[in-house]
């Protein structure tokens, strides 16, 4: 009897995973870390989003923590998102953002309603920069230390309980 | 007939093929249980039809490709009138539709071939093999006509062109990569009938393992080369230099591998000691199962990757369901009739059979590591815990040590006997080779590395001490022979399979080890003359130019490699790709191959003013990685070739010869 209860443990252990197999497909997929982390953040040279006029390269993150958010105007989740940042914002944290995929008139509507947390917004239009950081969507938030390294990488919406849970803890860390 | 028909011939053709699987699946196994021959005998002529009608399909999305069909959705979103012609022949497969299709097509081939290689075997055993597989086909051709219909058309607005296959996609290596891969996948399916069959007719010995034998180790040998052409085409395509992610879909292909390999060994034991048969059973079923499952996880979209194909909730819980009832139904016969296969025989803790539970164990402990690492973001997700990311950081931490310990015994399996080995003789055969390994691996990172390092030593004591055992044991077998190379040919070819296998893992351990830990990177801003120094060599950038391709434009730069202390130079052609109909640029990386060092550059972003900004690396050893899956892979094809399975499978009928087959002299 035992042997028989030994033999069918692979069904009931293949019968639990197909259940949250199911639950999973209903939830949002998740991204991987990124491919960057521990590595210098990119070299770019592009516009600022207020001032084409205007240009920013790497050495912007040197000598300061900072964080770098993904957004774009079309992305409903950088919306939800904004207050969280503002947060950050108030707390003293360094931010750049960049505009991902967006035409300027939208980016900056999108800054008038939903509030500017940024120090300066790296201007991306075709996603370029983006894709060497290897993002897959938005909006996605990178740590970079005082020396320009990616030292932390958040996927996806970041939440008031991220913020306390990982956000505040890794910028202290790297300060 | 005209080209706007093919289409429509390729879907009838799946249509006909669905009804010939199900007619594959249904008359033979009614004629097993019923003992009737004649419903028996639909079994070979079905599986080829089936084979046929799907090859017809096949052949028509090919055609639709190549003729530059755009009325049908599938070749205007994936091709393009300007896309060379090998690139249209495989972006048939570059997406989900054709690449189902293609999985189907492997599927009724691999079925064709088990019923044209087993004539031989008992004929209930062939019809029940033939009609689990002709079942897994009914599967996948109801996916495809259901969810996933390659011929749709969009008419009467046919667009002028395509929108052109990913960039990503237009190499050789996507050519490659994944018919291998799922060669490998699907492959699984045959050991899998075969599992099922001896549980359906209760009977497992040793002939049936042999049977078995030849057609895993060929699905684990394609399997071996489909990943290690990713980790290939990972490593000079996507820009970075990475050759592992910890990817979940490269997860998905990999969970296969492991099991499959633990299948490998555990059928050498239940061949030739006839123990271990409900522990192989499971395994055959769990290999492919986890197949399926990697279809699941690429498919459904329940995880991103780079593999992730463009999803649809219908596809996915359609894929769930057939891996619910697939595997659940598995491993409910598993669990009802296992129980009569089984045999109980003894051995000692020191024994091949004992060292070959361990690598087992090892293997499948492994397995779920890297399974729990795949799937528990998603079970944290589900269970409302939060999302989290797991990493390379959990991956290697687990994966590495235990690797290595798997490693360990690794090394001593193929030295032991079966059944029992003494204590005495095994130390008196391995301690040099233990001593050796451990004075070159220590040794040798002063040599290659620009310091010691403790995990390059590490590895290469791992790697040597599943080598020089192995060498000792070749020279031991060949003393007795009147020369050495008479000596030599006397052994089996199963024999040098194994070899050549382990070598090939040694020769992947030595080049993870070293250009994990030896790699240097530097990304450097670089205009005309500028120059950097990486590892021992200047890159100079001399010349920025452009240039035109069939589909694309690309800056290009010219940079000039010297070695120092050398005269000669080389040079090297990043490229930044711009991909016209898509308008998705590229990085077209620039390498300089050597078997003990590669040289890498990629340019990255346009820094204005004449500058990029370009990525420069030094990558030791880091073909060894793919050398040593070539070998393994050979190893494999090698064990095939053995005489044995050709020459005892036609002398043996298990019908005429009940009971477990003599055991064979154990040399494999």
């Amino acid at each position: 009897m035992t042997r028989r209860l030994i033999l069918l443990l692979p069904l009931i252990g293949f019968l639990v995973l197909a259940v949250f197999l199911y639950q999973g497909l209903s939830l949002n997929p998740f991204h991987r870390d990124s491919a960057l982390m521990a590595r210098d953040f990119p070299a770019f040279n592009k516009e600022t989003l207020k001032d084409p006029e205007q240009r920013v390269d790497e050495s912007l993150f040197l000598g300061q923590v900072t964080l770098v958010n993904v957004w774009g105007e079309w992305c409903p989740e950088c919306k939800r998102e904004m207050p969280q940042l503002l947060d950050l914002a108030d707390r003293g944290i360094r931010l750049v953002g960049i505009s991902y995929k967006d035409t300027r008139e939208k980016g900056m509507g999108f800054l008038q309603d939903f509030g500017d947390p940024f120090e300066v917004n790296i201007f991306d239009p075709e996603g370029d920069l983006s894709f060497e950081l290897g993002v897959y969507g938005a909006p996605e938030t990178f740590l970079v230390d005082r020396d320009g390294i990616i030292r932390y990488h958040h996927t996806g919406y970041i939440s008031p309980e991220d913020i306390r849970k990982h956000i505040l803890p890794e910028v202290g860390k790297w300060q | 007939m005209s080209i706007q028909m093919i289409p429509e011939i390729g879907h009838f053709a799946l249509v006909i093929a669905l009804l010939l699987a199900v007619a594959q699946t249904v008359m033979p196994l009614a004629g097993a249980t019923l003992r009737r021959p004649l419903l028996m005998a639909y079994a070979r002529p079905m599986a080829s039809g089936q084979f046929l009608f799907v090859a017809i399909a096949y052949a028509a999305l090919t055609a639709s490709y190549m003729l530059d069909d755009f009325s049908v959705a599938n070749v205007a979103n994936n091709s393009n009138s300007m896309l060379p012609w090998y690139y249209k022949f495989s972006a048939v497969w570059g997406n989900h539709e054709g690449s189902v299709l293609l999985w189907s097509l492997m599927l009724a081939g691999w079925g064709f071939f088990a019923a044209r290689y087993s004539r031989e075997l008992p004929r209930d055993m062939v019809a029940r093999v033939i009609g689990v597989l002709g079942a897994v086909c009914v599967g996948f051709l109801l996916f495809i006509l259901v969810t996933s219909n390659p011929f749709e058309r969009l008419l009467p607005h046919v667009p002028q062109d395509g929108a052109d296959l990913n960039p990503l996609l237009q190499d050789i290596g996507l050519i490659l990569h994944p018919p291998m891969l799922y060669m490998g996948y699907v492959g699984f399916s045959v050991v899998f009938a075969f599992a099922i069959a001896a549980l359906l007719g209760g009977r497992l010995d040793a002939a049936w393992a042999r049977w078995a034998r030849p057609w895993t180790n060929l699905a684990w040998a394609f399997l071996t080369i489909g990943i290690a052409l990713g980790s290939w085409w990972a490593y000079y395509e996507l820009g970075w230099g990475g050759w592992w992610f910890w990817d979940p879909v490269e997860n998905a292909s990999l969970l296969p591998w492991l099991t499959g390999t633990a299948l490998m060994h555990s059928l050498a034991v239940t061949e030739k000691r006839g123990s271990f048969k409900s522990w192989t059973l499971l395994l055959a079923i769990t290999t492919f199962s986890l197949s399926l499952l990697g279809t699941f996880l690429v498919r459904s979209g329940v995880l991103t990757s780079v593999h992730a194909f463009a999803n649809d909730p219908s596809r996915g819980f359609f894929i769930l369901v057939l891996l619910g009832i697939t595997v659940g139904m598995s491993l409910l016969i598993f669990a009802l009739r296992a129980p009569r296969v089984s045999h109980k025989t003894s051995f000692n803790w020191l024994s091949r059979d004992a060292l070959l539970l361990i690598n087992n164990i090892m293997l499948v402990i492994i397995t779920v590591t890297v399974l729990m690492g795949t799937v528990y973001p998603l079970l944290l997700d589900a269970l409302n815990l939060g999302k989290i990311s797991v990493g390379p950081p959990y991956f290697n931490a687990l994966f590495v040590p235990l690797t290595v310990i798997m490693c360990i015994f690794m090394g001593l399996g193929p030295i032991a006997r079966w059944k029992q080995t003494e204590v005495r003789s095994l130390v008196k055969r391995l301690w040099l080779a233990g001593v050796a390994a451990l004075v070159i691996g220590i040794t040798m990172p002063f040599v290659i590395g620009p310091e010691w390092n403790a995990w390059v030593a590490i590895g290469l004591v791992t790697a040597m001490w599943i080598v020089l055992p192995m060498f000792r044991d070749i020279f031991e077998k060949t003393r007795h022979a009147s020369t050495r190379i008479a000596g030599l040919k006397k052994l089996s070819l199963a024999y040098w399979g194994m070899q050549l296998g382990h070598l090939g893992v040694a020769v992947t351990i030595i080049g993870v080890a070293v250009v994990s830990n030896y790699n240097i990177e530097r990304n450097v801003r670089m205009g005309v003359g500028d120059s950097a120094q990486v590892a021992g060599y200047t890159f100079t950038m001399t010349e920025l130019t452009s240039r035109r391709g069939a589909n694309f434009l690309a800056d290009r730069a010219v940079i000039e490699v010297q070695r120092d202390g050398s005269r000669r130079s080389f040079t090297m052609n990043p490229e930044k790709r711009l991909y016209i109909a898509r308008g998705m640029p590229m990085t077209q990386v620039a390498l300089r191959p050597g078997l003990f060092r590669d040289l890498y550059v990629a340019m990255g972003e346009d820094l204005g003013d004449n500058t990029w900004a370009m990525r420069v690396q030094y990558k030791p050893f880091v073909r060894w990685l793919w050398l040593g899956g070539l070998l393994m892979a050979g190893g494999g094809i090698l064990a095939v070739a053995d005489r044995r399975y050709r020459r005892l499978a036609t002398s043996e009928d298990p019908e005429t010869a009940p009971g477990p087959a003599p055991a064979k002299e154990a040399t494999a």
